[in-house]
């Protein structure tokens, strides 16, 4: 798998199977009302929220119009810093990269901190065709890594899973057979599974949530220390950077630092934010290595209103406030991005073709777009994206013979008339039958609004 | 691999055909100082379950020693450059650890560079007091002091406060918000996991 789309069924077909899983949706409701509250909570705190999200909004714009000259500059300061800048145009060219920096070690581990990109591009298997096993050390991906399973939420990858269900698999791999299903026990058994194996590690890889053009900085936000293990304690790292992740200048980073951990998990600061600009001697990995990532960016950047999802600092605020993901669930977007972001972000990425089915997993009732800390106006990309995908040929026939009606006064007219003595049954057959199963079509008024007024008319 | 950093750019070029000019991100003003950054501070970082005690210059010392034997620590890692005076008495400090061994000290005992009052974070920059990273990771305990002076009142604040240091000698910065927590589990946030499991700060005024 080398791409955000894990192909197969359509939104709607896997929905269907998603929504007969009770249990999911259990565990799914009692997250996310979880963490609506907390993120409602903490935004309320700041008076210039509002603020805040137009700052980041147009941070992003200027990074999206000027993403050249950024991505040059992020490379000379990085360089400088002492780190090995890559680019990689696709996905297969970025796991090679990685893999021959590994292979080049003679390694045959890795220890991973959390990373979507990483994800995106498939790199675990990638590394382990080559014989490298990647460790992923962040406690979801773990629980996913043990169990054979796949990401269900940006943040909170296992989110589908509830702490008996994690208690089972965990003494059915790592933990203890008297394994308990407190949290701190669970957070346990993780800690006493990876310490020896981040302590002997000799390459660690991670993503990054920014990259700051000026300095050459990457940052990296966590919870755990997982991710401060993986990029302190190793001799080499490695990390694979969407090319939208840059920001201009250093003092922009303050503002995404109150945007994200509010927006992300609900809380002020999360516990650890690590920040490097190349290596400190003494002090950390002796080796930096940074893979520039596009595999399709460059694809959305060409569409002058869809190329703001590539705004998105992956907090899952959308995700967690969606009608639809809260009760499909992520694996039914069939994409390493779920929920809304993932319906705007896949698509566009993939190529509409990939994902045609992703624009339509919305009511468009414009949540994602009022929690978003960058303001992207999803609601506003989805119609826009359901307009580029592949229509059947009935719908396309019916819409051009609807456009034909409205352009001309007299042909509006008389469809009006003919609409009124047209049996209702009528709009119940044929391809209408799909959209009229669910819904009432509204009655005809006996009188259109012109006809009326053409009458009071002195 | 020059050609793939000639295929991005031009890609990214291509895209941007309609010259997109956007207006200039305006930074949020700062918003008004809290009355007392300091108890502020303090109150939020016992929020995230950092144990938080505050003492003068003098008392310094007492504190530290009551931490160590609450937690039983008769060794920690420190800094080569630990200021006089914070290390009790009968306590060993360790100031060369390897990784390994930090593994098998009590726990770490360090200055920072900043704090931050609106989301009880601390701020370390490998400056004086504060070692390098891994001593305030692989230990299970740590005991940070924190000079009032340092607390800033906000994120925007801190990050100016620390930002010569990343130009001047490029500096990483750990931010440090109560102990090492997973919200894995159901969305609920549990202490414990990775990094140092209790962390006491030591507010100096």
């Amino acid at each position: 798998m080398s791409s955000a789309s894990r192909g197969g069924a359509t939104f709607p077909q896997a929905a269907h199977v998603e929504l007969r899983n009770a249990q999911l949706r259990r565990n799914l409701g009692h997250a996310t009302r979880t963490i609506r509250a907390k993120r409602a909570a903490v935004v309320d705190e700041l008076d210039n929220w509002q603020q805040l999200r137009e700052a980041g909004a147009a941070i992003k714009r200027d990074v999206m119009a000027n993403l050249d000259t950024y991505l040059v500059e992020f490379e000379r300061a990085a360089t400088e810093a002492g780190a090995t800048v890559h680019w990689a145009a696709d996905a297969d060219a970025a796991n090679d990269l990685v893999a021959g920096i590994v292979a080049g070690h003679g390694e045959h581990e890795v220890v991973k901190v959390k990373s979507l990109t990483t994800d995106e591009i498939g790199l675990n298997d990638a590394l382990a065709a080559r014989g490298v096993e990647a460790l992923e050390t962040d406690f979801a991906e773990l629980i996913l890594q043990l169990d054979g399973d796949w990401s269900s939420h940006i943040l909170v990858p296992a989110i589908h899973r509830n702490r008996t269900e994690i208690r089972d698999l965990l003494r059915r791999t790592i933990g203890p057979a008297d394994l308990s299903d407190e949290p701190a026990a669970l957070a346990e058994a993780a800690r006493v599974h990876l310490r020896e194996r981040f302590l002997r590690a000799r390459v660690g890889i991670s993503g990054a949530n920014f990259a700051i053009a000026e300095t050459g900085t990457l940052v990296v936000l966590e919870s755990e220390g997982n991710g401060r293990m993986c990029t302190t304690l190793p001799q080499v790292l490695i990390s694979v950077v969407g090319i939208e992740k840059l920001l201009p200048r250093f003092e922009h980073l303050a503002v995404f630092m109150q945007l994200l951990p509010r927006s992300s998990t609900g809380e002020r600061m999360n516990p650890y934010t690590s920040l490097w600009t190349g290596m400190t001697p003494g002090d950390g990995p002796a080796e930096m290595h940074v893979v520039l990532l596009d595999n399709g960016r460059s694809d959305v950047l060409r569409d002058p209103v869809g190329r703001e999802a590539l705004h998105c600092i992956r907090c899952s605020a959308c995700l967690n406030v969606c009608p639809v993901y809260e009760r499909t669930g992520g694996h039914a977007y069939g994409s390493i991005y779920p929920g809304p972001i993932g319906a705007i972000l896949t698509p566009q990425l993939e190529g509409i073709g990939a994902a045609a089915s992703l624009p339509y997993a919305s009511s468009l009732c414009g949540a994602c777009y009022e929690v978003c800390p960058v303001k992207i106006d999803i609601p506003r990309v989805l119609v826009h994206l359901r307009g580029l995908t592949p229509k059947r040929g009935a719908e396309r026939r019916a819409m051009r013979t609807l456009a034909w009606l409205f352009a001309d006064a007299g042909r509006y007219r008389r469809a009006q008339r003919l609409a009124r003595v047209l049996p209702a049954r009528v709009a119940g057959a044929g391809p209408m039958r799909a959209w009229t199963a669910g819904r009432d079509l509204p009655a005809v008024a006996p009188q259109s609004f012109r006809e009326w007024w053409h009458e009071r008319r002195p | 691999m020059s050609d793939a950093r000639e295929v991005v750019l031009g890609r990214i070029r291509t895209a941007l055909a309609d010259r997109p000019q956007p207006t200039a991100a305006v930074l949020p003003p700062t918003p008004p100082a809290p009355a007392d950054p300091v108890a502020l501070f303090a109150e939020r970082a016992g929020e995230y379950r950092a144990a938080v005690h505050r003492v003068d210059t003098a008392g310094v010392v007492a504190q530290v020693a009551e931490i160590c034997a609450a937690h039983g620590a008769r060794r920690l890692a420190v800094p080569r450059d630990l200021p006089e005076g914070w290390l009790p008495p009968g306590v060993e400090g360790t100031g060369d650890a390897t990784v390994p061994a930090l593994d098998r000290v009590d726990g770490v005992l360090t200055g920072c560079a900043a704090a931050i009052a609106e989301t009880g974070t601390i701020v370390l920059d490998g400056g004086p007091g504060q070692g390098i990273r891994a001593l305030t990771l692989v230990p299970d305990l740590h005991i940070c002091v924190v000079a009032a002076e340092l607390v800033c009142a906000s994120v925007s604040e801190a990050f100016q406060r620390v930002e010569p240091s990343v130009r001047r000698r490029r500096a990483p910065l750990t931010l440090i918000s109560g102990p090492s927590a997973t919200s894995d589990i159901e969305l609920s946030r549990v202490e414990g996991v990775h990094g140092p499991r209790r962390l006491e700060i030591v507010i100096v005024t």
